[in-house]
């Protein structure tokens, strides 16, 4: 059989922007005569009908599920059933929260070829060959999938571009058995503010990661954010230590440094999470004591030498 | 009650490495390694169960690794955990996550736990999916990337929350034994005190074969893997311009590009 599935994303009666990336890989690998189909599912599924009908897309299959929100057991059963009457040659999904709850489980079930964290696909003498991080991502991996007539591949968000042009695929009704999960969503918190900064309106952020070392550290960095204009921000490691609340944490679980035109990572290490939420910000300086950090990788400018050092001699211009 | 911790051995690279000959990996002489930083986090969150519970329960760690894994063991057995389980045999190298998987499922069966535990992912491979695929050959209900977790022993049921992008957290109950995987920040995972870390280094690792969990070398290594590594290269990355010079004049440049900032913005 042939053909390449993408599954869409929803959360809250809206679909996740990596969903129409998705497409874009997906189209990017079809070969003369396959078809690209995109299933989404929902308890309302039609509503998402219309901003999947992209050019490239051949055919979206809506999938009326008996959750409104991800469940892992009612979309491994699903996605299953789809991928059993189909055979695709590959399916894509995104390396996103909701996939890490049954991608896995579905591939090793179905006995599909399998890789996550994908960031490039191509076919190599008619073979699926896909690329992927190791190690920190210092090395990169080219994975293959011999013997597997279905690969699913987890794509990384922000990779690929969205298709823009508006299209009308045909639509297809996948009617998939109801199924009774072991798991009951109960409801959607926000992550309690901590205080009433915004991140994601800042123009102007200075973010210090885990370089800093220990907590006493962090209130030279507040009073230099201060002198300087900036809001003040932090990765992961910061926030989970409560030295600063998780309201001005950068990254993919944390806030998106939306509007931020100046960005400057001070002992901050590049992990790909932290990467995700301020890569896309034009002028980012990078300050590490590791010459070889990955956000050396995105900064326009960096420094390699001792924060502290850094920013003292820095507080002294303003 | 039992927890079962699945943990990692990981390894980060020394700033100078090498790829080795056959360009399928690094040199491991380059590794430094370590205990996964998530599954720090998974076992401390079993060992605060097994010390808010009335009824006893026992955290047993299992690590699928060669024998430099014992480090990583000892250290859980510092923190806390009771008892420590590896699982070795060569044809294991060159497994995938789900590999791994089946060698932790098999493990799962003998000891029957509760509850499995694993991080949500390791820092040098970072897959994300060896304790969801562990969870589908156990036919355990699973969820992934769990912040918070109420879990009573005994209970059967368990509520938690999930991390999702964007600062959103999605509260589930789940039926268990479930297979759970722990994220970064969920509690503050404990230092091993000096008299414990020489405790554990007394306590015995229990080291078992693939015979002995009644698996074959086809479930293993490339022919149980679900995908192959064809090459592993260092890439060509873009690299920031780098500012030169001692820390005043650095930082004269860098104060250069906040005032060009703040006049071009006001």
């Amino acid at each position: 059989m042939s053909g390449i599935l993408v599954i869409g994303e929803q959360r809250r009666g809206e679909l996740r922007p990596v969903s129409l990336e998705l497409l874009s890989a997906g189209i990017s690998l079809r070969r003369a005569g396959e078809e690209v189909a995109v299933a989404i599912l929902s308890d309302s599924p039609d509503r998402f009908v219309k901003p999947l009908s992209l050019s490239g897309v051949d055919e979206i299959v809506t999938v009326k599920v008996g959750a409104a929100e991800f469940d892992p057991d009612i979309f491994e059963s699903a996605v299953g059933a789809l991928i059993t009457k189909r055979n695709p040659d590959v399916v894509l999904v995104a390396h996103s929260v909701d996939s890490f709850g049954y991608a896995a489980a579905l591939a090793t079930r179905l006995g599909l070829g399998f890789a996550t964290d994908v960031f490039s696909v191509e076919r190599v003498d008619g073979e699926l060959v896909a690329t992927r991080g190791g190690y920190g991502q210092k090395v990169y991996v080219e994975v293959d999938f011999p013997g597997r007539n279905t690969v699913m591949l987890a794509i990384r968000g922000n990779v690929f571009k969205p298709p823009e042009q508006a299209a009308s695929p045909r639509i297809t009704i996948f009617d998939t058995p109801p199924v009774q999960s072991r798991a009951t969503g109960r409801e959607f918190i926000e992550m309690s503010a901590g205080d009433d900064v915004d991140m994601t309106a800042a123009e102007f952020i200075l973010t210090i990661g885990r370089g800093i070392g220990e907590e006493a550290k962090v209130a030279q960095f507040r009073e230099l954010a201060d002198a300087v204009g900036a809001t003040l921000g932090c990765s992961r490691p910061i926030a989970d230590a409560g030295w600063l609340p998780k309201s001005r944490q950068v990254g993919q679980s944390g806030k998106t440094a939306s509007t931020c035109q100046l960005y400057i990572a001070m002992g901050v290490s590049g992990a790909i999470q932290h990467l995700a939420g301020m890569k896309h910000v034009s002028t980012i300086v990078a300050v590490n004591s590791d010459a070889e950090a990955s956000i050396f990788s995105v900064a326009k400018y960096g420094i390699v030498g001792d924060i502290f050092e850094i920013a003292e001699e820095l507080r002294k211009h303003f | 009650m039992k927890i079962l911790v699945a943990v990692k051995q990981v390894a980060a690279l020394d700033e100078d490495f090498a790829i080795r000959d056959d360009g399928r990996d690094v040199d491991s002489d380059f590794f430094i390694r370590d205990l996964n930083e998530w599954d720090d986090f998974s076992l401390e969150e079993a060992v605060k169960i097994r010390e808010s519970s009335a009824e006893p329960v026992e955290v047993v760690v299992v690590s699928v690794g060669p024998d430099e894994a014992d480090e990583s063991l000892r250290k859980c057995l510092a923190k806390g955990a009771d008892r420590a389980i590896r699982v070795w045999d060569t044809c294991i190298e060159y497994s995938d996550s789900i590999a791994i998987a089946r060698v932790l499922a098999a493990v799962a069966k003998r000891e029957a736990p509760n509850m499995l535990f694993a991080g949500v992912q390791s820092s040098d491979q970072s897959f994300a999916s060896t304790g969801i695929a562990a969870a589908a050959l156990l036919g355990w209900p699973h969820a992934a990337v769990v912040s918070n977790l109420t879990c009573t022993p005994g209970a059967n049921l368990a509520v938690f929350r999930r991390e999702l992008e964007g600062g959103l957290l999605h509260e589930v109950e789940i039926q268990c034994p479930a297979v759970l995987t722990i994220q970064l920040g969920i509690n503050t995972p404990r230092y091993a005190s000096l008299r414990s870390i020489k405790q554990a280094a007394a306590k015995p690792i229990e080291v078992l074969s693939l015979s002995d969990l009644a698996l074959g070398a086809a479930d293993v290594g490339e022919a149980g893997s679900s995908s192959r590594v064809r090459r592993m290269y260092v890439p060509d990355k873009a690299r920031a311009q780098l500012i030169e010079g001692d820390a005043a004049q650095q930082a004269a440049r860098l104060a250069q590009i906040i005032h060009a900032f703040k006049g071009a913005a006001s």
